[in-house]
């Protein structure tokens, strides 16, 4: 077994894992978001994710918007599709035993991969819808960064920032932060519970989109089964982070992302073994602290 | 006399369990009524119905005389009606100023929010110095007085009250009843349902007894403090 060590490579690496780290805590948050105010596992996130990108995709090659309105609208479309899929399929299942509204996320997950089969095809699509500067890397001594890594990370940093103002400094992120712990008493202080929810799968679905083009920029293709595997990766940051704190689900993101990197990164020979130590990295958590690294509110609960 | 709350008829069950078997019921503007009862009588099942957070009821609910029996509990919330729950159900992840601000929620004017802000901390100087401590961190008498000022952040005509002296000490429990009648002197109107049937009767206008989901007996508050069967039953006089 070689070991690769090299200042240049763990500079490299480490620009790595904060780009990935950063998109599977984009998509982690969303997992945790949802489950936080509805104990509910949205399995159709990585599937929405995967929507985000096909969405951005024909923006730019059958509307000929511009990339960055493609993107942006893409982004919207997203937000609108998780609004709908809450309203639609989750909604009404508010009150239902919890295991319905489980069922129905799995469903909700099938049926968005098998309309991504029928409308936009099973062959994968080439990505090459973003200016090519994204593409070219930046040479620093012997340190070789893509300028996509520095955005992905710029981005990801941008949009949590985002996320802690609208948690912390509005109403609405207040009422987001009341109604994990209690839905019916958020109702009795004035709030539309309906709206805040919505609110939530439109900030999670769009957060997924942005992750969801970063990634087809890094492995340049779309295919509808492309939400699979970040899907479930991100699922288990936000359960190694404590599925329900946005905190664990940022935390979680960013340790599954250093670790798979500095793993294929400094042990070259186990590159193999990538996703299998993200299941590893799961149950040796849930062993040790079965809540995840954060705790959230809900087992307190009065 | 202006009547502010008015119950007909209502009926409220859990699956094939009748809660509230038919209640008619009616509130008067500046009144404290209250509603007494044993467990299971379905007291706080007439607030929650009241506030619509119950899955299944039958019968009207007038505010005002305009029927409120469909409304979302949010719209309830914002003409005028609150409820402070029953175990008192603050945020324990919030901060005690979070919770008194997310009383606030439906309202938009700002001036009158923060007047209310700072009489809400008059009336309970313990929460003014645990502003920035998360609620879970409080006793139980302290989230009890920060129930009642997170509902009074909503400026209410009508405050519901499900139970406020419940497992307080009888130090604070005396104070909960101040509180109830320092609130009804600024001219809200209040429904209180208390298990602290000598007290709530003593300071009621009126009061209606609940047994099994019915009104058994009504009346002015101190007519039932004297009446024979309260006294045998709830108060524990023979």
């Amino acid at each position: 077994m070689s070991v690769n060590l090299d200042m240049n490579v763990l500079i490299q690496n480490v620009f790595n894992a904060l780009s990935l780290g950063g998109l599977y805590a984009l998509i982690a948050v969303g997992y945790t978001m949802v489950y936080g105010i509805l104990r509910l596992i949205n399995f159709a996130h990585g599937d929405i994710f995967m929507m985000g990108t096909y969405f951005a995709f024909y923006a730019i090659t059958l509307l000929f918007l511009p990339w960055w309105l493609g993107f942006l609208c893409a982004i919207c479309l997203t937000g609108l599709l998780g609004y709908s899929i809450e309203k639609i399929a989750y909604r009404p299942l508010r009150n239902a035993p919890r295991i319905s509204s489980l069922i129905t996320a799995i469903g909700m997950s099938f049926f968005l991969e098998s309309f991504a089969v029928v409308v936009f095809g099973g062959i994968p699509k080439s990505f090459n819808v973003y200016p090519k500067i994204f593409s070219q890397v930046i040479i620093m001594g012997k340190t070789r960064i893509p300028i996509l890594t520095f955005i992905t990370i710029i981005v990801t940093a941008l949009l949590f920032l985002f996320l802690w103002w609208l948690l912390y400094k509005t109403k609405t992120g207040l009422a987001m932060r009341a109604i994990s712990v209690d839905i019916p008493t958020t109702s009795l202080m004035g709030a539309n519970v309906n709206k805040v929810i919505s609110v939530t799968f439109i900030v999670g679905s769009a957060f997924a989109a942005v992750a969801g083009i970063l990634w087809a920029m890094k492995y340049p293709q779309v295919q509808p089964y492309m939400g699979f595997t970040p899907g479930l990766k991100a699922f288990i940051a936000a359960v190694i982070g404590g599925i329900g704190s946005i905190q664990g689900a940022i935390v979680g993101g960013f340790l599954l992302g250093f670790l798979e990197i500095m793993i294929v990164g400094f042990l070259p020979s186990l590159a193999g073994y990538r996703d299998a130590f993200a299941y590893v990295t799961l149950v040796v958590i849930l062993m040790f602290r079965p809540t995840g690294i954060f705790k959230i509110y809900s087992e307190q609960k009065v | 006399m202006y009547e502010m709350l008015k119950l007909e008829n209502l009926r409220v069950h859990y699956g094939a369990i009748n809660a509230i078997k038919g209640i008619d019921l009616s509130v008067e503007k500046g009144k404290l009524v209250t509603l007494i009862g044993p467990n299971g009588a379905g007291k706080s099942s007439t607030l929650n119905a009241i506030m619509n957070i119950v899955t299944s009821k039958k019968g009207k609910i007038f505010n005002k005389g305009k029927d409120i029996t469909k409304d979302r509990t949010d719209e309830i919330v914002k003409n005028g009606i609150t409820l402070v729950p029953e175990g008192r159900k603050i945020f324990p992840n919030l901060t005690v100023r979070e919770n008194l601000m997310i009383g606030a929620f439906g309202r938009k004017d700002v001036d009158d929010i923060k007047r209310d802000f700072d009489f809400v901390l008059e009336l309970f100087p313990r929460i003014k110095e645990r502003l920035k401590q998360t609620g879970g961190t409080l006793s139980g008498g302290e989230q009890q007085m920060l129930a009642i000022g997170r509902a009074l952040m909503g400026n209410p005509e009508v405050l519901l009250m499900d139970e406020p002296s419940l497992g307080l000490a009888p130090l604070l429990v005396r104070m909960v009843f101040d509180v109830i009648n320092k609130i009804k002197a600024e001219g809200r109107t209040i429904l209180l349902v208390e298990q602290n049937a000598s007290m709530a009767l003593a300071d009621a206008d009126y009061a209606y007894v609940l047994e099994t989901g019915k009104v058994v007996l009504q009346g002015n508050g101190k007519d039932l403090l004297m009446d024979a069967k309260v006294k045998r039953s709830y108060l524990g006089i023979n």
